[in-house]
């Protein structure tokens, strides 16, 4: 990119804001995604609007890659700019506009931090359900951009369900709105749904309108040992069939227990094949019976020990396995990979048992936990990014597992979104048709291909593992 | 890493070495999630990810790696970090970000060759040195009763000071008169029957010139509560200044001869009132990876080491003479929260105060901007995260703000007069809040 390039985007955001020197450059040449980096050329932080378009317009012209990203935390590599090219982060962004408690919805900019909006209308009683793991620094557009999903997904559903409204601009520069207050709105295609989890491949959301719902008024927390994991399966679909849905339902795998305890040391048991957390929210009444009954219910299909919270500090302590999980599988190796292979939740057992297998296979330590009631699994990968035979191993395996969540009737990825990281594998779950029939409705965003290019879409359709596909990009390998 | 990339890293077999101490181990064990993010005060300030716990710790790996160079951005960007360590407590992966930071900035001041003049003298010719300690107190001590302060302050001679010195001495109180100081004695008593163990205070360089009733009370403090108190002949600064500003042969200087001074006293415990330099005395052992000798010395030195409030906790509750009828609040050093993790200790004991309503602090163990010596060396960025602070402050409405560390009190007299408290709060160290009270 060159000086003209640059001062033209100095002109349009302020010096301060237009990024480009040696270190700059390298603190945005990475998300939360283990081995993938590379450098853009410049770095841009607009306040507004206007300013956005103005600097997608210079993109444009000049045919430079336009990847926008908030706190780059996403899991797929979806913020890595593999080309080159702007990054746009959107993290001045972040003014939440309005609360309207007649309608229900919050109006903010993509910049927000998910963890604020959850503060800001919690505290006029209303809720913003999803909350994805890295939800007190992730921004609401990235959100947004990979459709974020979270621990109330069984209950509440994803981001998806709650954005009613955007603000989004082209790389034309043309800033269009879609959807926005009404509850009821079939006004041609859905373009607002379309725009949730594109990944930054289509336009550059600018405002958010989402929906809110009554903050419940109570919440209850009751935990289930099981030593056959398919007795734990079995108990959520159970529980659904008997028609509780209860806002969590989280589980844990037998090594994942292990690691958790060895390493936060708060008395699981460790001859368990698995655990389940769940977490029910509604009136105080009806919270008491879905927890008595879902209880009786862990207890009739095989769990061994079964436990209820008294007070909501002791429900705390029992979803702190849950929430240790990360932070304990993160301190056995160096480099941990993070995936999120998801299965229709009859398939749960079969899934992770299949887990296990291929981690055998291929020698690698996987621990897998994750939202059992929706089926969306997080099998874990602790390896070494040095070791690379090990890394090359880790790669089948996972290849395998996406395999095998396919072939359940489940999909790749069920909220970290394609990126790159899974991009070699989307025509497993939609096909070639679908793939070309993504790639149409991409040209007519972006015709040119600016937006976030390489990601969502592999170059090529033969698969390739990590370490490979470092020759075409990033650093390690 | 190739001989190009080392020349191009400021050449010097020096720096060679110090790019091998970088423990690789440590900066991959950094999984990026970003979860440190929103601890982080500068980042807070900023929004960009250059001025986060993630971003420095990339840069560092570019720098190890050879793919970056240890120059002035380098620097800047690891100067303007705090220190807080605020970023530790939020790992999932456990990265000991406090350790890096110092390398790193060991790192840039070995490429950078060259040296700041009014740098080296602080950190060469005075912190290690009590007995020119003692003359600068004393020298301060003039200035300020002979109401020279005064005079400069009008006649306009404070310009010749750097800003952020000019800034930050209108918070300093009158220090102790060298009469004072030669009134201490070597051995305090314990009250009554000695119920506690002997301990030796650790009396500090900065703390023992500008705070040093502070110490006083401290002692008086723990007299009360039944131990021998021992002012420790030969003791020195902890190092913690140098060792995070990259002068990390210094440190280990100072820590041998604390380590020995504490040795001949032969005491119980080592106790501090200073979190900054209590988080220091506690990582001694972490200093001397390559000396086996020493190391196992510090270990037996740092098995002594505590806070006073953690040592309070351990004994017998406090019998107080007095009630105080206010509003307490408390502003958590960062070094004592996050570097040792003592946390409800000071709160325990502020809330065990006869008569006294404690209001907890948003964002308590959130950084005040102090750091260290970073109010004088990032001034601009300290006072934008010492405003936002006074926020919080100001909620309590507490009449004292409580702090564990003479840095962070310097700061919130500094916050308080900025945001025209004065004559509503005052800022107090825990220890001289107790002392008046016990």
């Amino acid at each position: 990119m060159n000086n003209e390039i640059k001062r033209e985007l100095s002109a349009i955001v302020g010096e301060r804001w237009m990024l480009d020197t040696p270190n700059e450059l390298h603190v945005y040449s990475y998300d939360a995604t283990p081995l993938y980096q590379a450098m853009p050329d410049a770095v841009v932080m607009p306040a507004s609007v206007e300013e956005t378009a103005a600097i997608l317009k210079v993109a444009n012209r000049h045919r430079i890659p336009i990847v926008s990203r908030g706190s780059g935390t996403n899991l797929c590599g979806g913020t890595v700019p593999t080309e080159g090219g702007i990054v746009l982060v959107t993290n001045r962004l972040n003014e939440l506009y309005e609360i309207d408690q007649d309608n229900l919805t919050a109006t903010f900019g993509p910049g927000l931090i998910t963890a604020e909006l959850h503060t800001a209308v919690e505290a006029l009683g209303l809720f913003y359900p999803p909350d994805p793991g890295s939800m007190r620094i992730s921004t609401m557009g990235g959100n947004v951009a990979e459709c974020a999903g979270g621990m109330r997904g069984l209950k509440y559903g994803v981001t998806k369900d709650y954005i009613m409204g955007l603000q989004a601009v082209l790389p034309s520069g043309e800033v269009l709105r879609f959807g926005g207050k009404n509850a009821k709105d079939v006004a041609g295609y859905d373009i607002t749904k379309l725009l949730v989890g594109s990944e930054g491949t289509l336009a550059v959301v600018t405002e958010i309108t989402a929906k809110l719902l009554p903050l419940p008024k109570a919440k209850q927390t009751l935990v289930a040992y099981y030593n056959d994991l398919t007795d734990a399966a079995r108990s959520v679909q159970r529980v659904i069939a008997e028609k509780i849905i209860p806002a969590t339902m989280e589980f844990l795998d037998a090594e994942t227990m292990r690691v958790v305890e060895a390493y936060a040391g708060i008395g699981l048991p460790l001859d368990m094949k698995a655990m389940l957390l769940i977490e029910q929210d509604g009136t105080e009444m009806q919270v008491e019976q879905d927890i008595l009954r879902i209880a009786e219910i862990c207890r009739r299909e095989g769990a061994t020990e079964v436990r209820t919270a008294e007070t909501p500090e002791e429900g705390a302590k029992l979803m702190a396995a849950r929430r240790a999980a990360l932070s304990a599988l993160a301190r056995v190796k160096p480099t941990t990979i993070l995936e999120d292979a998801t299965v229709p939740r009859a398939r749960l057992a079969e899934m992770v048992e299949q887990v296990g297998v291929i981690a055998n296979k291929y020698d690698v330590q996987i621990c897998t936990f994750g939202h059992a009631g929706d089926g969306n699994l997080h099998p874990t990968c602790m390896t070494d990014e040095r070791d690379k035979e090990e890394i090359h191993r880790v790669e089948q395996a996972f290849q395998e597992i996406f395999h095998a969540a396919i072939k359940l009737g489940g999909t790749i990825t069920g909220e970290h979104g394609v990126g790159i990281a899974k991009a070699g594998y989307l025509d497993l779950k939609v096909g070639t048709g679908g793939i070309e029939l993504m790639k149409r409705i991409k040209d007519a965003f972006d015709p040119h291909g600016i937006m976030n290019p390489g990601k969502m879409f592999a170059k090529d359709t033969r698969r390739r593992v990590v370490v490979n596909t470092h020759e075409c990009g990033h650093k390690h390998g | 890493m190739s001989a190009d990339t080392n020349m191009a890293n400021g050449g010097g077999s020096n720096l060679i070495q110090l790019l091998d101490k970088f423990d690789t181990e440590e900066i991959l064990n950094c999984m990026q999630c970003g979860f440190c993010l929103p601890s982080c005060p500068t980042y807070r300030q900023t929004g960009k990810e250059s001025a986060s716990p993630r971003g420095r710790i990339a840069l560092m790996k570019g720098v190890a790696e050879g793919s970056l160079l240890a120059d002035a951005e380098f620097e800047a960007n690891m100067y303007l970090c705090l220190g807080c360590r605020a970023c530790e407590t939020a790992c999932p992966a456990g990265v000991p970000y406090g350790s890096l930071i110092e390398t790193a900035r060991e790192v840039a001041e070995q490429a950078k060759q060259e040296d700041s003049p009014l740098r080296d003298f602080l950190f060469h010719e005075v912190f290690p040195h009590p007995n020119r300690l003692e003359l600068l107190g004393a020298g301060l001590w003039a200035a300020q009763v002979s109401g020279l302060q005064t005079l400069a302050d009008k006649t306009g001679l404070m310009r010749i000071l750097p800003r952020p010195m000019r800034e930050m001495q209108s918070a300093v109180d009158t220090v102790a008169s060298p009469w004072a100081r030669m009134q201490r004695e070597s051995v305090m008593e314990a009250v009554g029957e000695q119920t506690g163990p002997t301990v030796g205070l650790f009396t500090g360089c900065i703390m023992d010139v500008m705070f040093f009733e502070t110490n006083q009370a401290t002692a008086r403090v723990l007299t009360k509560a039944g131990c021998e108190v021992v002012f420790v002949s030969g003791q020195s600064c902890c190092g913690a200044l140098h060792a995070h500003a990259g002068e990390k042969t210094g440190a280990v200087e100072l820590a041998k001869r604390n380590i020995e001074a504490f040795e001949q006293a032969g005491v119980d415990l080592i106790v501090n009132n200073a979190g900054g330099c209590g988080a220091a005395l506690k990582e001694y052992h972490h200093w001397f990876h390559d000396d086996p000798a020493w190391q196992e010395r510090a270990q037996q030195f740092v098995a002594k080491v505590r806070d006073i409030s953690e040592l309070l906790a351990e004994l017998p509750p406090l019998v107080f003479a007095k009630e105080l009828h206010a509003k307490v609040t408390y502003q958590d050093s960062c070094h004592l929260a996050h570097g040792q993790g003592v946390r409800s200790q000071p709160r325990q004991l502020l809330k065990s105060i006869p008569g006294a309503e404690y209001v907890e602090m948003r964002g308590a163990d959130q950084c005040c901007g102090s750091a260290g010596i970073y109010n004088i060396t990032n001034l601009d960025m300290s006072m934008e995260i010492l405003d936002d602070k006074m926020k919080n402050v100001g909620r309590t409405e507490a009449h004292y703000v409580v702090t564990s560390n003479p840095g962070c009190l310097l700061q919130m007299k500094k916050g308080i007069e900025r945001a025209g408290q004065q004559g509503q709060m005052k800022a107090v160290h825990i220890m001289d809040l107790l002392a008046d009270l016990v």
